[in-house]
């Protein structure tokens, strides 16, 4: 099939401004989480953008904005030998071990 | 308080000025929801929309407060006709492309934040209170339409020509931010508003720095516009009164 030249005009073409991610840090200082993402051409208009987009209710106090493309994600094809070994390592966890005698909880 | 009835009249008046510019920009920029460029872009719009007309209910309902014949923010808004709106005739104009929405926002929230700014100081404590509010707000629209007249301008030959025709096109409009009249120098003299002359120099400079980052030329015209004041406006007013008044006319007294 021939490649067609022109884009069917009803169709409509998703922005070619880059991808960030944004992190919003709640008001009581917790640290900042991941709450979405927004189109911009630059740092500080994807500052804006999130602004608007994300913390017009009283949110934040603080946004970090991260180029999309600068994240370095883990795979579903990771999940094995990413996340499983815990399982079979119970000394992991605190619950393997037993409160000695003496100590109040 | 015992205020002389021309100074209260004069304060009313300046109050429909203040709460008029909001509402008609306000109304204006509303008519991009839903059709902004861009999802974000489209959101901040409206944001914008809304803090220009929460602005403008909260001037109206103190112009009705001072008038005192118990006319409703909602009265003022919606039962005027255009010969006795008060804006300036710059926000009335038609939304235009982009960079004319854009252009328009910075040149007016430049002069409101100066305006509203100066007007914290203002010896009537509501009045004082809501520029205090509209001073936050106002920031951010500088900060937010400054940015885009920079991107725009120093963008593609496309946005830089677009960018670079609002600017001449809306030049013509900015006279009017600072001209003064009896209802300004009487609230100026009573301490409550402000004569906007005083204002100028402060906003020619900020525009004259972002036009420049922009790559933008300062329009050499000096031509300026002017009437809005005094209730002569463009033919583009009626046309959004129409618009923004027809469900309130068309069910007094209704609620939503």
């Amino acid at each position: 099939m021939s490649q067609p030249t022109t884009p069917a005009v009803d169709h409509p073409v998703d922005s070619q401004w880059p991808l960030w991610e944004v992190f919003v840090q709640p008001p009581n200082g917790e640290p900042h989480e991941h709450v979405g993402s927004v189109h911009a051409v630059n740092a500080e208009h994807a500052l804006q953008n999130a602004r608007d987009v994300y913390t017009r209710r009283g949110e934040g106090v603080n946004i970090w904005v991260v180029p999309t493309a600068s994240i370095t994600a883990s795979t579903p094809e990771d999940m094995g030998p990413f996340f499983d070994p815990g399982n079979d390592k119970p000394y992991r966890h605190p619950q393997f071990y037993k409160v000695p005698q003496g100590v109040r909880v | 308080m015992t205020e002389q009835p021309a100074a209260n009249d004069a304060f009313f008046q300046y109050l429909l000025r203040l709460g008029d510019d909001r509402l008609v920009l306000g109304h204006r920029l509303s008519e991009w929801c839903g059709h902004g460029p861009i999802l974000e872009e489209d959101i901040a719009l409206a944001n914008t929309a809304l803090d220009l007309i929460g602005q403008a209910n909260l001037l109206l309902k103190l112009s009705g407060e001072i008038e005192g014949q118990g006319r409703s923010a909602d009265a003022l808004a919606y039962f005027r006709d255009g010969i006795d709106y008060r804006n300036l005739q710059m926000v009335e104009l038609p939304k235009g492309d982009f960079a004319f929405t854009i252009v328009r926002q910075f040149l007016f929230s430049s002069f409101a934040l100066l305006q509203m700014d100066a007007l914290t100081k203002s010896s009537h404590p509501e009045l004082a209170g809501i520029a205090a509010k509209a001073v936050k707000e106002t920031k951010y629209h500088v900060r937010h339409s400054g940015q885009w007249v920079i991107t725009l301008g120093d963008g593609t030959a496309e946005s830089h020509d677009r960018a670079q025709r609002a600017l001449d096109d809306l030049w013509r409009y900015t006279g009017e931010f600072f001209l003064s009249d009896d209802v300004e120098r009487t609230v100026a003299s009573e301490g409550v508003g402000l004569d906007p002359s005083t204002l100028e120099p402060a906003w020619r400079q900020q525009v004259e720095d972002v036009v420049r980052r922009a790559t933008l030329m300062l329009p050499s015209s000096t031509y300026m516009q002017r009437g809005g004041r005094t209730g002569r406006h463009t033919e583009h007013l009626g046309h959004l009164l129409t618009e923004m008044q027809i469900v309130a006319r068309s069910h007094p007294g209704a609620e939503w």
